[in-house]
């Protein structure tokens, strides 16, 4: 195993730029690292990865006796920028910045955070857009299909790398929740806490009918081209678009487009009337198709395809005739679950059916409710109560520990 | 337990709470409905190595919970126990929350399904300077109870014998009773001189 910045040319003109003040609160500059492994990662399909990279970030300081490191697992989304300004974009900020850093929820101060972009993405980590050493050419179509399983697997050895038995928690909202909830399964010794936000033990059927119509928009897309469309030269961004227009309805509230949007047209004609045609004509389309377009050029789409498919296989009872206490019982892990009420894609329901398996199982476990207007969206958004309630819970993580107390408090609550 | 033991329990609860510890075996199970603050839990889990879970609704209540490390679930207690399973705990106390709940039976009988004993207290309704207040044409109000009638969460008020009855009628047989008026226990007339009493029953 090796490492390499994920881009020396990157962090060489940082480090040339007069230093940025990072607000306060803030990780700072972060750069990320790309982790390489060497020993095949055999998968849940039968199928082997000879080798592969993962894109890391991580913040904080890890311990002398390493007990203070934390993971976190990202959605479907997103990548291993989870706090702080990426080195080469200064309008990139990491996903759960709100979450993260000195004096946020979960402190940096005291913990060191890693965050990992999941194999098969597309922000650094070996995924679909990589290059099949076997080739020389994009895997393409050719890439295994991945389970939640098989990225707990090839980030233990993340764990690993930095010499860390256990982890004092292991946390992520959505899917990222399922990676958690995977680890506290898959690997018991090393997770010490868990925490999963606005997640499921398993997709419903509605969850996986709005994935297989993602697909379908990505798969029907002339310039698909089976998977292989990197060698076409082409991108299924009509395809990808589309996908994005639909996840992003799912994960909001019906009340929160509501205010946001409303029935408000987007650019009536004289007097306000209607357009009659089918281009934008009310707000809520105009600002759909920016978020889609503006993702189907950054994302890959066979990325896309293969989370979606992970997401729609995660089902840890699937072993344990349906019985999920049964399929937790191998966990040892202190557990905080949080939800939100106004969340329809991964609903409070969902994570009592876990926080009832685990009491079942006499596993510790507190669970949150979060009366939220935004919907699945929450988990990402600043809300004083869910925040200061996994603040209080990483302050009892750290007592535990017999790390030092909190030195300050940052973030829009504060 | 120790007699040191006990004597912190008493300096650090209010003296129902402290009897309602008394009432629950070192090392056992126990879920606290409508648990607040977690200050029961922490005392039970601090002095008697009690494991315990606590149900409240509350935002900052279950925020101060997990501060002190006691396991908390948020839902709504006129929701029912689904969350648990039967006979998960060895006790289940509900303090000072019954009379103001809807669904007074299903909780009682949800409380007998999911432990093998269960902890009641409640105003006593039947205190005697309540009756007072009725006989001079007012309802009652008291620090036990200082609410008007139109805002009072306590819809559901009721004397002792009218919980011993429910008690026998739902099948929960009375084991002891112990009643309160403010700090000091009372055990003279305690239907017209106790302002709080709290039960334990067993449960089938």
């Amino acid at each position: 195993m090796s490492t390499s910045s994920i881009d020396a040319g990157a962090r060489a003109a940082a480090a040339a730029l007069p230093p940025v003040a990072a607000p306060a609160g803030s990780v700072g500059v972060v750069t990320a690292t790309l982790l390489h492994f060497d020993q095949p990662l055999p998968l849940a399909s039968g199928q082997t990865l000879p080798a592969y990279e993962l894109a890391v970030e991580t913040y904080g300081r890890l311990n002398a006796d390493r007990s203070n490191a934390v993971l976190i697992c990202h959605a479907l989304n997103a990548s291993h920028h989870v706090a702080g300004v990426s080195s080469t974009d200064p309008k990139d900020i990491g996903w759960w910045d709100n979450m993260v850093g000195p004096g946020k929820p979960l402190d940096t101060d005291r913990f060191f955070v890693i965050g990992i972009n999941n194999l098969g993405s597309c922000f650094g980590s070996t995924g679909p857009a990589s290059i099949d050493p076997a080739t020389a050419k994009p895997w393409g179509a050719a890439f295994p299909v991945l389970t939640v399983e098989d990225w707990v697997h090839a980030q233990a050895r993340v764990a690993d790398h930095f010499g860390i038995a256990t982890f004092a928690a292991v946390m992520g909202g959505s899917l990222g929740g399922m990676q958690a909830l995977s680890w506290a399964i898959t690997c018991p010794e090393r997770v010490a806490h868990c925490v999963v936000i606005a997640s499921t033990p398993r997709l419903s059927a509605q969850n996986i009918g709005f994935n297989e119509v993602a697909r379908r928009a990505i798969i029907t897309d002339p310039d698909f081209h089976g998977g292989d469309y990197y060698a076409h030269g082409t991108v299924p961004r009509r395809g990808l678009s589309v996908a994005r227009m639909i996840g992003h309805i799912t994960y909001q509230s019906d009340d929160d487009m509501a205010e946001k949007f409303g029935r408000n047209q987007r650019a009536p004609a004289a007097d306000g009337e209607w357009r009659y045609g089918y281009d934008v004509e009310f707000e809520v389309e105009s600002y759909l198709r920016y978020q889609g377009e503006k993702f189907s050029r950054y994302f890959d789409a066979n990325t896309y395809l293969l989370i979606t498919r992970a997401l729609d296989y995660f089902d840890p009872s699937r072993t344990t005739g349906g019985d999920l206490a049964r399929a937790l019982a191998p966990a040892t892990a202190d557990f905080l679950l949080v939800s939100f009420t106004t969340d329809w894609r991964f609903p409070p329901e969902r994570s009592r059916e876990t926080v009832r398996a685990l009491l079942k199982n006499g596993n510790p476990v507190s669970y949150g409710e979060i009366d939220a207007p935004h919907g699945h969206d929450a988990f990402l958004l600043t809300d004083s109560r869910y925040h200061a309630l996994v603040a209080g819970y990483f302050d009892r993580v750290a007592a535990k520990l017999g790390l030092s107390e909190r030195a300050r408090e940052a973030g829009e609550n504060s | 337990m120790s007699s040191a033991g006990q004597s912190v329990l008493d300096s650090r609860l209010r003296p129902d709470l402290a009897r309602i510890a008394q009432w629950i075996a070192p090392g056992s199970r126990v879920l606290d409905l409508g648990c607040g603050d977690g200050t029961l839990l922490a005392a039970l889990r601090d002095e008697r190595q009690v494991i315990g879970a606590g149900v409240e609704i509350d935002d900052t209540q279950v925020i101060q919970c997990v501060r002190r490390g006691v396991h908390v679930i948020q839902q709504n207690l006129e929701d029912g126990l689904a969350l648990f399973d039967d006979k998960q705990f060895d006790t289940v106390v509900l303090s000072q929350t019954l009379q103001s709940m809807h669904n007074t039976e299903h909780i009682l009988r949800e409380m007998g399904r999911v432990a093998r004993q269960g902890i009641v207290s409640f105003p006593n309704f039947g205190y005697w300077r309540y009756g007072m207040a009725i006989l001079a044409g007012r309802m009652p109000v008291s620090g036990q109870m200082p609410y008007q009638w139109y805002n009072t969460p306590n819809i559901h008020l009721c004397t002792l014998s009218d919980f011993e009855d429910l008690a026998r009628a739902v099948g929960l047989p009375i084991i002891e009773r112990a009643t309160f008026h403010g700090p000091r226990e009372t055990t003279f007339l305690p239907g017209w001189r106790s302002t709080l009493a709290v039960y334990r029953f067993a449960t089938s």
